[in-house]
């Protein structure tokens, strides 16, 4: 069970052959926290659409190891038509135990969604509207969703984006926590401090792509770099 | 007076054409309002509207033809042309909304164009009016296009109960979607399919100015007091088969237009719900 779960060779990511971010090369084991940060339009979107195959590569290729295509639980970025969607807590969490050709949830599917909701503190509001939450809140719905989809891999787009401080850090708590219950996290964030806090490794995007474990990332300065960037 | 009125509605409730329609028109009501929420939430309802054009320009067509049964022809022209601005309308450079905007009114200018050309009816702003607005078009179905119509309604409401979880998915979040093996852009087809198949059957409910209506109207209201989507869904088909009823009995009783006054009832019945959404704040689920 050692091997990679993804793996990255020289891919060129974008759209219609307009390259976005060049040269990427990264692999991802299981029970990794990995950091992907890059200054604003550098792929870092492009790079998680790419993932999750929603996207093609403009060239290179995306190897999945240990872990299937559709075994990856994502947490999207909220869109706006989310924000007054009318739907309970409940019907949104199981949504994430669909799967093709399968047109009813099994006695199986209610079960991990009750687990999920235990796993994740929602349970206090769980008889709530989505619409009615706060931002945390629906981050930890849509977290749960996702973990109904997978146990192994969680791809995080920006997990605390519009977050106030406290809920900021018991967002990480939470997925420092199902980190060290053994599933992979990939995260994108523009917020390089707690980056460097939590992950084991590191990926810049940008014009300079470097893929190294943190501790190399600071030995070579480019935490300092992206700091005195901003 | 009340029991003048009873006695109109008695009348005309014995006559097999009537019955036929209050049939009919619940089996459309109870399809048109399944789908609404979706197309309001994906911003897909701008879709709604140019199809029922379409629809038009191809019943335009039907007429000048002299078609009996029109909707053997509404129906494939309406369904290819929910595909083909689906599928247009994400890669053409042009924005969906505009190219949309085109299509809707190039049909409707086409279809009174043909119909005041063609058509070898007497009266052709009767027939102009009774497509745009279905004044008299549910009572004078012929036996199969009554047949066609429940058929259409029966393999909607199945469609909609097997995919029930898979639309929900992929109205809420289709890149989630996507992420989970989902085939989005099927699923993105057979909505635009059976929107097609539910403005086709509604034309002859309301006419195809007013089927966006039927269509938008229940989903909306019921969003403004419900909170789950399956309360809204729930909601949505009981207003919908309220407000048709109740606006059927008022055409017969007060002898206006069907789809009209349909749609005047559902604007009443969206108000009440506005403020009574506005003052409790909703139903909690």
């Amino acid at each position: 069970m050692n091997g990679f779960q993804i793996s990255c060779k020289n891919l060129n990511l974008g759209y219609d052959n307009h390259v976005v971010a060049k040269n990427i090369n990264f692999e991802v084991n299981a029970g990794d926290y990995l950091c992907i940060v890059g200054e604003n339009g550098s792929g870092k979107s492009t790079l998680v659409k790419t993932l999750l195959s929603l996207n093609k590569p403009v060239s290179g290729e995306i190897i999945f190891g240990d872990v299937k295509r559709n075994e990856i639980g994502y947490l999207p970025q909220q869109t706006i038509i989310q924000k007054d969607f009318p739907a309970s807590v409940r019907e949104i969490i199981i949504s994430g135990c669909q799967k093709p050709f399968k047109p009813f949830y099994t006695k199986n599917d209610y079960k991990r969604c009750e687990e999920n909701i235990e796993r994740l503190n929602i349970t206090s509001f769980v008889k709530k509207s989505y619409r009615d939450l706060s931002g945390g809140q629906q981050q930890r719905v849509l977290l749960a969703r996702a973990l109904c989809a997978t146990e192994k891999m969680l791809l995080l787009d920006e997990p605390v984006a519009g977050l106030d401080p406290i809920v900021t850090e018991e967002m990480y708590n939470i997925i420092e926590k199902l980190n060290r219950e053994g599933i992979t996290i990939i995260m994108i964030s523009h917020d390089i401090k707690s980056a460097l806090k939590y992950a084991n490794k590191i990926l810049h995007v940008g014009p300079n792509v470097f893929f190294g474990s943190k501790d190399e990332y600071l030995k070579l300065g480019h935490g300092n770099l992206v700091f005195s960037n901003k | 007076m009340n029991i003048e009125f009873l006695e109109t509605l008695n009348l005309y409730m014995n006559l097999p054409f009537v019955q036929n329609a209050i049939i009919v028109a619940i089996l459309i009501s109870l399809c048109s309002s399944l789908l609404g929420v979706t197309l309001v939430l994906k911003r897909f309802s701008f879709i709604g509207d140019g199809l029922s054009h379409v629809a038009f320009g191809a019943m335009a067509i039907a007429m000048a033809l002299n078609f009996v049964d029109k909707m053997f022809l509404l129906l494939p022209i309406t369904i290819i042309s929910a595909i083909l601005l689906l599928k247009s309308g994400r890669k053409a450079k042009m924005s969906g909304d505009a190219q949309i905007a085109l299509v809707s009114v190039g049909a409707l200018a086409l279809g009174y164009l043909i119909i005041n050309r063609f058509s070898k009816s007497a009266n052709i702003s009767a027939d102009v009016c009774t497509t745009l607005f279905g004044s008299t078009s549910i009572l004078t179905l012929t036996k199969t296009e009554v047949n066609v119509c429940i058929i259409l309604s029966v393999v909607v409401v199945i469609v909609y109960i097997l995919f029930y979880n898979k639309i929900f998915a992929v109205t809420f979040d289709e890149n989630f979607a996507k992420g989970i093996g989902l085939n989005t852009e099927f699923y993105n087809l057979l909505i635009a399919i059976v929107i097609a198949v539910i403005i086709v059957l509604a034309m002859n409910l309301v006419g195809s100015l007013l089927i966006s209506a039927l269509i938008i109207f229940p989903a909306i209201s019921a969003m403004q007091i419900c909170r789950s989507f399956k309360q809204v869904t729930i909601c949505a088909i009981i207003y919908s088969l309220v407000t048709t009823i109740l606006g059927l009995m008022g055409a017969i009783i007060f002898d206006t237009p069907v789809g009209s006054t349909i749609v005047v009832v559902e604007i009443v019945i969206f108000i009440i719900f506005y403020i009574l959404g506005k003052i409790k704040g909703g139903i909690v689920a």
